[in-house]
């Protein structure tokens, strides 16, 4: 039992099979036929035809259904069971062409399968292997071939031209690297800096009205994106994904961290609402443990304490937004987060 | 090629008119195609028949409705991110802005007859595929249907399995809704991990900052023609291969490793796979006719700012999240540069499931130096420590999959999500050492009973007590058919250092096979069935031979 | 017409019809005005009726003037009542949430132990402890006065972190979470944002306005509505659930064809 399909021993050195006493146990071949019903029954073989032929008079049915919905159940239009143009509609529609198109193909393979189970042959048939080597004639001839085709290229005797080759081969792919440069920008300062300038206004972000200080209740969360930016700002969305802040207010006298309490105002705190793991919005704001969760990846920052990571994959705080309020009351920024805000990258701690 | 043809069931032809088109057209294309040759290579080529052996073809399948239902989407979907006005029919969202990809595919949702039919049919295909590309793959791990001659085609599955992976990602990408985008967003902070050049990856990758206005035509270009075209071009092959290598079959009588014992293409596999296309496709479409998936409406168009809460990948990337939720924030800068662990660290231990997934075969051949060819699959219980590192492997992916869907088990079962954080933590460790070994012991146990059962054959239930008081069971000895299954697998022993072999070998073949149950031999079988034809003299001598009621007949 | 026509002309009218137009425009601004004073007449009756509940139920945590109350640890049992208001009570108590069964990591919704009257009676009571946000105008209830599509904007930036884009609910930190509102009265809902039940913040009117409460209302009404055009929702939990169901009856499913496929026909 050691030896190769072609007779050959095992050219890989010692193998941990153990050989077989006696080469073990023979073979005791096919075993004996067992026929189906329908081999020996001519009123099992009539059934099986029946049911063959029934299944797929039962795909027409599923054909003509598929058709007829694509009529009587639209989603705009005419539908039976619903006014057009309304989600009902969809959902009369989706299901009756799928219905109709599922029984159409299923009872095609149903009928075939049977078919094929039934009636079709049954004897189990053997068909031999050969080593899936080619035949020494066909690896000579295939030695001969490359060797004498080298040969006539006289790769071996023309050593200049071959330096030369792969230098070529070596140098195109370095051309690859140029129309890959021009799928994007250099990052430069890009990720330095977000939309946020010193006095711009704290807008809620589903409406971009400035919020007054005395507007944000203890514990509550106000969304908010800088004043000014809006579907006009060039790259709107990616100032969106930068400047995307939340302002909370606690009571300060629960405040761990001096320097955060005092880049806010009476409490009143706003930090960016990227995650600083790989920068999903973190926003779950717990009014009464302070805590902001991460929907993505469950990273949990305390607010009464600089939004600093008590849980998670995170680990740096969330960057905090300076701000102040300005004559009229409304909450400003005092200037723009102070790292960059979001997942961490190499030279983030660098000055841009 | 030696084809034994069946000697029933042959019907004695009358050339019809059928007949005769058939024999003019068939002439017609030999003679412009040879076709003939073909059809006389593959028309009685023998395939083996078992359920199991229909997953490869399930994702085949699922992959052909992916083109089909694909095909039909992209005529509606704008892969665009210009912003319109939605003005369709859903509600909700009128007046609201979005990109086109979000609103063509509302469009085609909600107003194109069939679209949210051919919309959910592409997203449970693609499911299936992954699933089928999953279950597949366990069952050629399990057997060792990946032993030489059928290394390559291994990879070329595994490579597959992974271009799946980003065909589903980046298709889940194209609707631009709220759930894929932040998806979208989680791979950008993933690139930007990466030392020294991650942020320029990432720029290259968005076309400028995150999200631009670049990646969804990118991702559909990558989806539609990229990795289909690679799909395509790798099922050629693994196709090929099979072919070239025939199919394994599992072990039984009359199959051996130099032959395929089966059922011939035409006409018998031809209808059955045929069929089957049939059967996968119908229940597909009864699943996407019934059940709504990834319903985008729901999610909102894209924007920075909102996020979902259960926001998780499709299944096939959810292990992918996993290891991103269990890493603890471990960053370190050094020389003013950072090093972000809490990303680099789940990215190495997925590189490493991998690759052990990908060489798997090319270790197992290294240990036990077997360069046989091998056809004849192993039933899982005859490799123990194979099958316990599957399964091992299996349960760190499931916990990975498991830490990523921490939020909807924390909410679903009332339990806390920091609690259940840790036991995945923890668990990744444990579990999978303790599945091993579970698994090992499980096989072994197996392997003992199956001996058991080729040298004394099957219980019967009937008792016999012996003079001596001793309590004797009749066993039936098996038949040499059924014998065969139990006896015929390859016997392994642990190699000393030394002539040849390093001591880590020594040690790896120690580690697979010092717990190894050899076969029962024929030696074995003979004393065991003397042993047996003794009992039988002395119990027929106490019953008179006749011990169809044992209990009543055995007396003093 | 004619009167009126002939009285134009008069200097007078110019005035007349500014100060008609300054009370219109009052009137209006009173009536669409979000109130945060008593809204709801209490009776002294209903007040001492509610005292009577207040003491009977509520009492052991909350103290017995809702001053609140701490355990021997300092760890809150009850939190102080004065100052929340009508809203909070008729939250809380209107959706079972208290009297609470035991204490654990979150009040849970359940049928309500008070009916309707016992719960105004409460609320009666516990406004009169200390001015705060009273029961929601109707006019701001009714889906069909609100903008779903606002709504859903304001939603999704909003409520969708926490409760998931379908209203599904989600899990917050060590056991607590954030509820489905699937079934949630829409009152519950304005009453929700307004007082900032437990670890939910507060969404008062200066953050998210009367109107903007309106729209969220109309939205999560739009998204009940509209159901499930796919067909079965799997619980609008995504993607983990399609997973499982792919791995569970989808493969199941398969399985079945497969190994009827592979079986030997009788």
């Amino acid at each position: 039992m050691t030896d190769n399909l072609d007779g050959t021993t095992p050219a890989k050195g010692v193998s941990a099979i153990a050989p077989k006493e006696g080469g073990g146990f023979p073979n005791p071949g096919l075993p004996p036929h067992v026929h189906r019903q329908a081999d020996t029954d001519k009123r099992a073989e009539k059934r099986a035809e029946k049911i063959v032929a029934g299944m797929f008079v039962l795909s027409i049915l599923g054909t003509v259904l598929f058709i007829a919905s694509y009529f009587v159940f639209t989603p705009m239009d005419t539908n039976l069971l619903a006014e057009g143009g309304t989600l009902r509609a969809v959902f009369w529609s989706n299901l009756f062409t799928g219905l109709g198109l599922a029984i159409a193909v299923f009872f095609i393979g149903a009928a075939a399968v049977h078919w094929a189970k039934t009636l079709m042959p049954d004897d189990e048939m053997v068909e031999e292997r050969h080593a899936t080597r080619s035949s020494d004639e066909s690896r000579d001839r295939a030695v001969e071939i490359i060797t004498g085709g080298l040969q006539e290229s006289g790769i071996a005797r023309r050593p200049v031209i071959v330096t030369a080759m792969v230098g070529a081969l070596a140098a195109l792919p370095i051309a690859v690297l140029a129309p890959l440069s021009t799928l994007g920008p250099l990052p430069g300062n890009k990720l330095h800096h977000t939309f946020w300038k010193p006095g711009m206004r704290l807008t809620r972000d589903h409406d971009g009205t400035p919020i007054r200080a005395d507007e944000v209740a203890m514990n509550s969360i106000f969304h908010v994106m800088p004043e000014g930016l809006t579907e006009e700002t060039p790259h709107f969305l990616n100032e969106r994904a930068k400047a995307a802040a939340v302002i909370v207010r606690i009571d300060p006298a629960i405040g761990k961290n001096e320097e955060s309490l005092a880049n806010g105002h009476q409490g009143i705190l706003a930090f960016s609402k990227i995650c600083t793991h790989v920068g999903c919005p973190v926003a779950l704001y717990e009014q009464q443990t302070h805590h902001m969760l991460c929907p993505c990846h469950q990273s949990t920052f305390d607010v009464t304490d600089a939004a600093k990571v008590i849980f998670g994959p995170a680990h740096r705080p969330l960057p905090q937004l300076p701000i102040e309020v300005d004559a009229e009351g409304y909450l400003v920024a005092t200037g723009d987060f102070p790292e960059p805000i979001g997942p961490s990258f190499w030279d983030l701690h660098k000055d841009k | 090629m030696t084809t034994t043809t069946p000697s029933s069931q042959k019907q004695d032809a009358q050339p019809g008119r059928v007949a005769r088109l058939g024999a003019v057209g068939g002439d017609w294309l030999d003679q412009r195609t040879a076709g003939g040759g073909l059809v006389k290579f593959l028309g009685r080529k023998i395939f083996p028949d078992h359920w199991s052996f229909m997953f490869g073809e399930v994702a085949l399948y699922s992959f052909v409705i992916l083109l089909v239902s694909g095909t039909f989407l992209t005529m509606f979907f704008v892969p665009s991110m210009d912003e319109v006005v939605y003005d369709g029919v859903y509600g909700p969202m009128q007046g609201a802005h979005m990109s086109r990809a979000f609103e063509s595919t509302l469009h085609l949702s909600f107003e194109v007859k069939g679209g949210l039919l051919f919309r959910q049919m592409h997203h449970w295909a693609a499911l299936v595929f992954m699933v089928a590309i999953f279950v597949h793959m366990f069952r050629v791990f399990f057997t060792g249907a990946f032993r030489k001659p059928r290394e390559l085609n291994w990879l070329v599955g595994f490579s597959l399995m992974v271009l799946g992976m980003v065909a589903g990602f980046s298709g889940y990408s194209l609707p631009d809704d709220v759930l894929s985008g932040n998806g979208l967003r989680v791979v950008d902070g993933l690139m930007k991990g990466i030392p020294i050049v991650g942020t320029y990856l990432s720029m290259l990758l968005f076309g400028g900052e995150f999200p631009g206005h670049d990646i969804i035509p990118r991702l559909f270009t990558i989806h539609i023609l990229l990795v289909p075209a690679a799909i395509l071009g790798l099922i050629a092959i693994h196709l090929t291969l099979l072919v070239l290598s025939k199919h394994t079959h599992y072990p039984g009588p009359g199959r051996t490793d130099r032959n395929v014992v089966g059922f011939p293409v035409f006409p018998v596999y031809a209808a059955k796979a045929g069929g089957f296309f049939f059967l996968v496709f119908g229940i597909i479409t009864l699943i996407s006719a019934t059940t709504a998936i990834n319903a985008v409406w729901i999610y909102g168009p894209y924007d920075p700012s909102p996020v979902s809460a259960g926001s998780q990948p499709d299944w096939y990337m959810l292990w992918t999240d996993g290891g991103l939720r269990l890493i603890p924030g471990w960053e370190f800068t050094i020389f003013g540069y950072v090093i972000s662990l809490n990303i680099l660290l789940p990215m190495a231990i997925y590189g490493g499931l991998l690759a052990f997934l990908a060489l798997y075969p090319f270790l197992e051949a290294w240990v036990t130096g077997d360069d046989r060819e091998h056809h004849v699959l192993d039933l899982p219980y005859n490799n123990p420590v194979r099958t316990g590192l599957g399964v091992a492997w299996i349960t760190i992916y499931l916990i990975l999959a498991l830490g990523a869907t921490n939020d909807l088990i924390a909410l679903k079962l009332h339990l806390s999500i920091n609690d259940l954080t840790w036991l995945f933590r923890v668990s990744i460790f444990v579990a999978p050492v303790l599945v091993f070994y579970i698994t090992k012991r499980l096989c072994i146990a197996m392997q003992r009973h199956k001996r058991g059962l080729a040298l004394h054959g099957v219980e019967t239930s009937k008792v016999v007590r012996m003079p001596n008081g001793e309590m004797l069971e009749i066993h039936e000895p098996l038949n040499e058919y059924d014998r065969w299954v139990l006896v015929q697998h390859d016997d392994f022993r642990p190699l000393k250092a030394g002539k040849g072999v390093s001591a880590l070998r020594a040690k790896a073949t120690s580690f697979f096979f010092k717990d190894y149950i050899s076969p029962v031999t024929p030696a074995e079988l003979r004393e065991a069935l003397d042993h047996a034809a003794h009992e039988k003299h002395e119990i027929d001598a106490v019953t008179g031979g006749d011990y169809t009621v044992p209990s009543a007949k055995v007396g003093h | 017409m004619k009167a009126l026509a002939a009285r134009r002309h008069h200097p007078m009218a110019l005035l007349v019809i500014l100060l008609l137009a300054l009370v219109a425009t009052g009137g209006l601004y009173a009536a669409f005005q979000p109130r945060t004073a008593q809204a709801e007449t209490y009776t002294a009756d209903d007040i001492q009726q509610g005292e009577a509940l207040f003491l009977a139920n509520c009492a052991t945590c909350h103290g017995r003037s809702g001053e609140g109350l701490q355990d021997a640890d300092g760890n809150t049992l009850g939190p102080s009542l004065i100052g929340v208001g009508a809203a909070a009570v008729d939250f809380q108590v209107g959706t079972g949430r208290m009297p609470m069964e035991n204490s654990g990591a979150q009040a849970w919704r359940k049928p309500p132990q008070m009916n309707e009257e016992q719960t105004r009676q409460l609320s009666a009571y516990v406004a009169s402890l200390g001015p705060g946000p009273s029961l929601p105008d109707e006019q701001y209830l009714d889906p069909a006065n609100g903008d779903a599509t606002k709504g859903g904007e304001i939603f999704r930036i909003n409520c969708a972190m926490c409760h998931n884009a379908a209203g599904a609910g989600g899990a917050l930190t060590r056991g607590k979470f954030a509820p489905t509102l699937d079934g949630v009265e829409p009152k519950h809902v304005y009453e929700a944002m307004e007082t900032g039940p437990q670890n939910m913040p507060v969404f008062n009117d200066d953050n998210l306005t009367a109107q903007d409460k309106n729209d969220v209302i109309a939205y999560l009404h739009a998204l009940e509505e509209n159901g499930s055009p796919g067909g079965l929702s799997l619980g609008s939990l995504g993607p983990v659930t399609e997973g499982l169901y792919a791995w569970t009856i989808i493969l199941s499913l398969l399985t079945a064809c497969a190994v009827w496929l592979g079986a030997k026909a009788k």
